[in-house]
């Protein structure tokens, strides 16, 4: 069943698809800290290894499935928190270039800790890797992972947009992505909207990290660092500044990253990044505000 | 003896060398509104930011309701009962006027009575409850006017400060918006209005400062509204 030219077949498009929306999911972790902290937080990667990491914990010790995730949920949420006490709140006000370096150095001491702690050969997080499996659809096989992660995309941001749109906590956010200053003025708490972003950042970051670990069982500390980086290429490429168009960039460069994974001959998959950050290159060239910002507002405009 | 709600004594506000406010002290009781009036840079606006906790007074005090306030984050003034009006009005323009109003119910110190509140607000205002649903980018700026100080109001506040509220409007929004003032004052509220129109707000307000360069020159009654000379030499001053 081949749908196009190149190589492309109902199952890679499908894989495709999942990639776009996990790495959907990363974009709006990413893009909600940036709302209200006006920080790119570069060690988002980290947490989602850390989570990588519990869930590998659990599987070699034999743990049955739900303890892993909520292990997974536990670190990626402890160390959320322990990250925005000790390194966002003091950062705020900072100048974007203090915080970008300081959350660099976060990322690689994270990753120092896992190589000292887990080593540099890897742990096998496998308690879901029937997920790869694939089931029988109208005669297409299609990897089981494929459907969870995009159903689990759509729902999450389903829900976020719920969040975001019909609660009081959701509309003090989005005041405080627009003009946080403003906001605070009102009585808004400053506190708590920052508390609510980096959690729900904090959540996606260990769904993220559950369903990677299928993908890609062997857990390393340069796990997840390769998406990040794919992801942030995509929030820029889509808009930083608004969440919709952060989090389509980054459906939209998971999903390119499945189908020319799928369609480039084995042989030249290592050109993949190549490409891709070639064509995010050539998108910011032609409309630096992002590719689905709207037209004349991309340089004024905060979230 | 009861002591004024708001009470603002020898204030100083700094910006970095620069003295922005220099030994500032009034007070505004309920039902009453002082204004404040001077040239560009004069320092009303850090007067306003100063009591409202978003910019720090480098000495003096802050007191409203007796309890001094110097210090504390402008969330947690807002929610002793201080409202800002800020100077360009400062609307969410992406977000819809019902949920630039419900914004402002953040300021409040409880939520009960919060739907009493928010139809007195409609009451002063009606344009804004015609228009909740529409973006409040979308309005006039005299709708913006209204909108900014609909959404300080729904905060049941007892002290408004204004900065420069008719700023930018047409004179026919000019005048609401000094109605409205006046309508809020008899309400009993305590208001604080900083403007750059001074003889409409000499005429106004029961009291009205004079800043020049940060000092206070001069206070002046409704009495002197008309004097003009009075006006113009503490503004040379």
């Amino acid at each position: 069943m081949t749908v196009a030219l190149l190589n492309i077949d109902w199952q890679t498009l499908a894989d495709a698809t999942g990639l776009g929306g996990i790495y959907a999911l990363m974009a709006v972790g990413i893009g909600l800290v940036f709302g209200v902290l006006r920080l790119v937080n570069f060690a988002y990667g980290q947490l989602i290894m850390a989570g990588a990491y519990a869930l590998a914990f659990a599987s070699e010790r034999g743990w049955p499935v739900s303890i892993g995730i909520v292990l997974c949920f536990a670190v990626v949420l402890t160390l959320s928190l322990l990250m925005d006490r000790l390194v966002f709140r003091p950062l705020r006000g900072q100048t974007p270039a203090v915080m970008l370096v300081t959350t660099f150095a976060v990322a690689f001491l994270l990753q120092s800790i896992a190589l000292l702690w887990f080593g540099p050969l890897g742990k096998i997080a496998s308690s879901l890797a029937t997920l790869n499996q694939p089931v029988t659809i109208s005669g297409v096989d299609i990897r089981k992972i494929a459907i969870v992660a995009t159903a689990v995309a759509a729902f999450c941001l389903l829900v976020l947009v719920l969040l975001l749109e019909r609660t009081r906590v959701g509309l003090h956010m989005r005041a405080a992505a627009m003009d946080f200053s403003t906001a605070e003025l009102l009585g808004v708490r400053a506190g708590r909207v920052i508390s609510a972003a980096v959690l729900v950042s904090g959540v996606l970051a260990a769904i993220v990290a559950v369903m990677l670990t299928v993908q890609n069982p062997l857990v390393t500390p340069d796990f997840a660092l390769r998406d990040t980086i794919l992801v942030l290429a995509g929030v820029v490429l889509g808009g930083m500044n608004r969440l919709v168009s952060a989090t389509l960039g980054g459906f939209a460069i998971g999903f390119a990253s499945g189908l020319l994974g799928g369609a480039l001959p084995t042989n030249q998959s290592q050109y993949l990044p190549s490409f891709l950050f070639a064509a995010v290159i050539l998108v910011l060239l032609v409309r630096p505000g992002g590719l689905f910002t709207r037209e004349g507002q991309q340089a004024v405009e905060r979230v | 003896m009861s002591v004024p709600l708001l009470v603002v004594e020898d204030l100083e506000v700094r910006h970095g060398a620069v003295t922005a406010v220099h030994d500032l002290s009034l007070e505004v009781d309920r039902g009453e509104i002082v204004g404040l009036i001077g040239p560009n840079g004069a320092g009303k606006s850090s007067t306003l930011h100063a009591i409202m906790g978003a910019v720090r007074a480098s000495a003096g005090d802050v007191r409203v309701r007796g309890e001094s306030v110097v210090g504390k984050r402008p969330e947690a003034v807002a929610r002793k009962g201080v409202a800002l009006v800020p100077e360009g009005r400062r609307i969410f323009a992406d977000l819809t006027v019902d949920e630039n109003l419900k914004l402002g119910l953040a300021g409040r110190r409880t939520r009960d009575g919060s739907d009493d509140d928010l139809a007195r607000v409609y009451d002063l205002f009606p344009a804004v409850e015609e228009s909740l649903r529409r973006k409040a980018g979308t309005l006039s700026g005299g709708q913006q006017q209204q909108l900014a100080i609909a959404r300080a109001l729904v905060a049941d506040p007892e002290v408004l400060l204004l900065d420069e509220p008719s700023l930018g409007l047409a004179p026919r929004m000019v005048d609401v918006v000094f109605e409205t003032l006046a309508a809020i004052r008899d309400r009993g509220l305590a208001v604080l209005l900083v403007e750059q129109r001074a003889q409409r707000t000499v005429a106004l307000a029961d009291r009205s400062h004079v800043l020049a360069n940060g000092q206070q020159r001069l206070t002046l009654g409704p009495e002197s509204a008309g004097d003009t000379a009075a006006l113009v030499s503490a503004y040379m001053a």
